[in-house]
């Protein structure tokens, strides 16, 4: 009975619902959610990205010239929360949701009600988190690390605190989605060892995600009673540690940079391969690397906190686990470009932007080590040296790599090639102005610039300038994205093949483009040639 | 009571010193790298921080150079062909111990560093440092073995960095000096005084929200947090005037907080050292009069007043 069930019910959805309320408001299809998330982010993206604006601007020269201090701090808080939470976060997991199914074989991601679920939450959580800007008592200006006591003099601790529990909410019931999809829903002969490493980083992701964001959940909760019911958690007059909030904010705080790069880890090792028309160099190292990586994240926490005056064994421990990241993540690195070695390279964007991302992600790397080194980071902690090392890894690592997917991905999506002449255009654009942004950074916080400072000494101001014009021109520059990405969807004639792209490999280039709604109704039958690393037996 | 790593190192630094003459002391228009720092002990985070540029650089240099290379050998345009192969274990084997080899160099340059950082003994001299929002206070603990009594003192922002930075001050920050070095941001109406060539140990807490107390001259920063006394050192080699900024986001006008070290001789140390003990006594013999500090010190004299006055309200408490 149920099968025949099943069997009438897949028979009027072969098609997408052709309602738009009924198809995006309430859709149970990983691609639909895969597409919400994806705009979602690309929004949140332009938002935290004029927060940004704001910042550059204000940093254009000595002496205050836009904005009161205060809205400064709000800034470079709504700026980071909007961000991590808002743009890249949301951005991966719209990958995930769109690629893992079909790259794993499967109809549909497991839980696909949830599904629903974890996304509609996030449009809610952010206009809470927005809306404080517009109160009386202005957003959250204590930084996104929220440190007590000062996160506590802002009068929207409860709405950031419960904006926050809601986007936690939504992480972990995708990152249970998408566990439970590998885990389960795998196409027959799809072993873990033959996944794309794009489903392994995402599995690994998912775990992270799952470990940590209760933590922040704790650590924020804490906040809120010490703020309205009187606790002393990190209140010292009544007993408690303000450096208690830290040890646990970045207990989450240290796993969660890594759940912003992971899966970017995984996109470049599936981009770097098609365009090199060569499988990727040592598989099996690849995806051990993201798990070692992964569980180091775990024991480094306290790097971000060398200066709270730890004792000095826990300063040595954490410099040395700190320091270990870098062989797992070199592994990587070298693993990348031995796979460019002896193969047939041709540069279209998405591979333009992977190459990027080898590169500047390594200087991020470069100027991480540098910081795990304590003595040293005495001098760079809470200085532009810093903004400049995550700003690396977060906007031309994570960003980049998000790009590089869109473009590698979007003919998939949409059944249309995108523009390849303005999408170089673009990259060349971002490429050059993140570094014009960026680079001068390190040569600030060399010199003694703290972070989160709206006004400066004039010393700061050659590199200030640079910078900010550096800033103008890639924010600039994402607007010529928007424009090949809603060219690609709805204008571009250049119809996509199937494999779009020579060098590709698995399950998600032998579906037609654009995508079908409904994918491996049946599951398909794994052929080791298609996939990206189906020999692997070495 | 310092490691001997040190002492090698400030040996190099006066090597350095003789082909450079540039000392930088405070930030410098267009400064490119860490400033090499004043302390005993700052050379050792420049050496480190030059050191791991060069690691980097040069691995960087291999990495790159090989993919760039790799970029033109292997384009599809040129010609080339995949080739098959996809793994190499004896490759594999080699970037993973020549890292860890790397790395257990720089673990060892490191440690000895940070060992004698955490050794606050045998100092001659403590200050106790509180961070307030937005002002630093600095009261004189002992000094060569013997207490000081009532040096201390508030110490923010001086005033025409003050005036200048307000919004739409109309006001240039480019003419804010002094001499000709320009302060804007980086000055203080009461700096501290320090004696040169003296192990100052400091006691680093706050009063209200968490703070970080950074001069880059002294090469270290801790972080000064309610409820928790950090402690640092430092001996400054160099007589001058050095200058930091709070470096931890303490609210609005964290960017104004500034902080001045003045390293003056031993002698010059020991005389200001007695004008301010004779100028806090005064008051104390006459504890009605609470203007009678006013024409000591100007801007931070209230302050610094009312803030003496919340332990002495304190004490009587504690006997009842």
């Amino acid at each position: 009975m149920a099968h025949a069930a099943t069997h009438d019910h897949h028979d009027e959805h072969h098609g997408a619902p052709s309602n738009f309320f009924t198809r995006w408001f309430m859709s149970t299809n990983h691609k639909d959610i895969g597409t919400l998330y994806l705009v979602f982010s690309l929004l949140m993206f332009f938002i935290g990205g004029s927060f940004a604006m704001v910042i550059r601007a204000e940093l254009f020269k000595p002496g205050m010239q836009l904005v009161q201090p205060y809205f400064f701090n709000e800034m470079t808080t709504m700026h980071a929360l909007v961000m991590i939470f808002g743009a890249i976060m949301p951005a991966f997991v719209g990958l995930g949701n769109w690629m893992i199914p079909l790259m794993v074989g499967a109809p549909d991601m497991a839980l696909p009600r949830m599904n629903n679920l974890s996304f509609w939450i996030l449009p809610f959580a952010f206009a809470l988190m927005l809306s404080t800007l517009f109160m009386p008592g202005g957003g959250p200006a204590g930084g996104w690390t929220m440190y007590p006591p000062l996160s506590l003099q802002s009068d929207s601790v409860a709405y950031v605190v419960f904006a926050i529990h809601l986007m936690g909410i939504s992480s972990i019931m995708g990152a249970i989605n998408i566990i439970a999809t590998i885990l389960n829903m795998r196409a027959p002969g799809m072993d873990l060892l033959k996944m794309p490493v794009f489903v392994w980083s995402w599995l690994i992701t998912a775990f992270l995600l799952i470990a940590v964001m209760p933590v922040l959940a704790g650590a924020v909760t804490m906040l809120l009673t010490d703020k309205y019911f009187g606790t002393s958690f990190f209140n010292a007059a009544g007993g408690g540690d303000p450096v208690l909030y830290q040890h646990v904010f970045w207990f989450f705080g240290h796993p969660e940079v890594y759940i912003m790069i992971l899966p970017a880890f995984g996109i470049i090792s599936e981009i770097v391969p098609t365009f090199s028309r060569k499988p990727i160099f040592g598989y099996k190292a690849m995806v051990f690397a993201i798990a070692a990586i992964a569980f180091l994240s775990f024991i480094v926490w306290a790097h971000h906190m060398f200066a709270v005056g730890l004792p000095l064994g826990a300063e040595i421990f954490f410099m040395y686990a700190t320091m270990l990241i870098s062989v797992p993540t070199g592994i990587k690195v070298f693993n990348w470009v031995s796979t460019m070695w002896g193969g047939s390279l041709t540069f279209e964007t998405p591979m333009l932007f992977a190459i990027a991302f080898i590169i500047l992600f390594t200087i991020g790397g470069f100027s991480g080590l540098m910081l795990a080194l304590v003595p040293a980071d005495f001098q760079y902690h809470d200085t532009y040296f810093v903004v400049a090392h995550f700003h690396y890894v977060l906007v031309t690592g994570a960003a980049f790599a998000i790009m590089a997917a869109t473009y590698y991905w979007l003919p998939k999506w949409t059944g249309r090639m995108y523009s390849e002449f303005w999408g170089k255009v673009h990259f060349w654009c971002s490429v050059v102005f993140v570094n014009v942004l960026f680079f001068p950074q390190h040569f600030l916080g060399l010199a003694g610039m703290p972070r989160r400072i709206p006004d400066y000494n004039v010393a700061f101001a050659d590199f200030n300038m640079i910078s900010s014009i550096g800033g103008f021109l890639f924010g600039a520059s994402q607007l010529i994205f928007l424009g090949v990405i809603v060219h690609c969807a709805f204008f571009s004639k250049k119809k996509a093949a199937d494999r779009v792209w020579e060098g590709a490999r698995g399950l998600e280039w032998t579906v037609p483009s654009p995508a079908p709604h409904h994918t491996f109704a049946l599951p398909p039958v794994i052929h080791d040639d298609e996939l990206a690393h189906g020999h692997v037996d070495d | 009571m310092t490691s001997g790593g040190i002492r090698i190192k400030a040996w190099a630094a006066a090597a350095c010193a003789l082909f450079s003459s540039a000392v930088w002391a405070n930030p410098q228009p267009g400064q490119l790298n860490m400033t090499r720092g004043v302390s005993e002990w700052s050379p050792e985070a420049y050496f480190l921080n030059n050191v791991a540029l060069g690691v980097c650089t040069v691995i960087g240099v291999l990495v790159f150079g090989a993919m760039f290379v790799a970029m033109f050998r292997f384009r599809k345009s040129r010609g080339a062909v995949a080739e098959k192969w996809s793994h190499n274990t004896m490759l594999e084997v080699v970037w993973t111990t020549i890292p860890v080899i790397i790395l257990i160099v720089l673990a060892w340059m490191s440690t000895g560093g940070l060992v004698s950082f955490a050794d606050t003994t045998g100092s001659q001299m403590t200050v106790k440092v509180t961070g307030y929002q937005w002002k630093w206070r600095y009261d004189y603990v002992d000094y060569q073995g013997k207490a000081i009594d009532g040096v201390g003192f508030m110490s923010k922002l001086d005033e025409q960095s003050n005036e200048t930075r307000q919004l739409d001050s109309g006001l240039d920050p480019k003419s804010v000096k002094v001499g000709d070095e320009n302060t804007y941001l980086l000055n203080v109406d009461k700096p501290l005084v320090l004696p040169v060539d003296t192990k100052v140990r400091f006691v680093i807490t706050a009063g209200d929200v968490i703070h970080s107390w950074w001069v880059p001259a002294l090469g270290w920063k801790i972080d000064a947090i309610p409820g928790i006394v950090n402690a640092a050192w430092t001996n400054i080699k160099v007589p001058g005037t050095y200058r930091g900024q709070c470096a931890e986001l303490c609210g609005q006008d964290h960017g104004f907080m500034p902080i001045v070290v003045k390293a003056v001789s031993k002698a010059e140390f020991a005389q200001w050292l007695a004008q301010q003990e004779a100028a806090g006594k005064a008051p104390a013999a006459t504890p009605a009069t609470p203007a009678a500090p006013a024409p000591a010190s100007t801007a931070a004299a209230p302050a610094s007043a009312s803030t003496t006055a919340a332990p002495a309200a304190k004490t009587p408490g504690k006997q009842g």
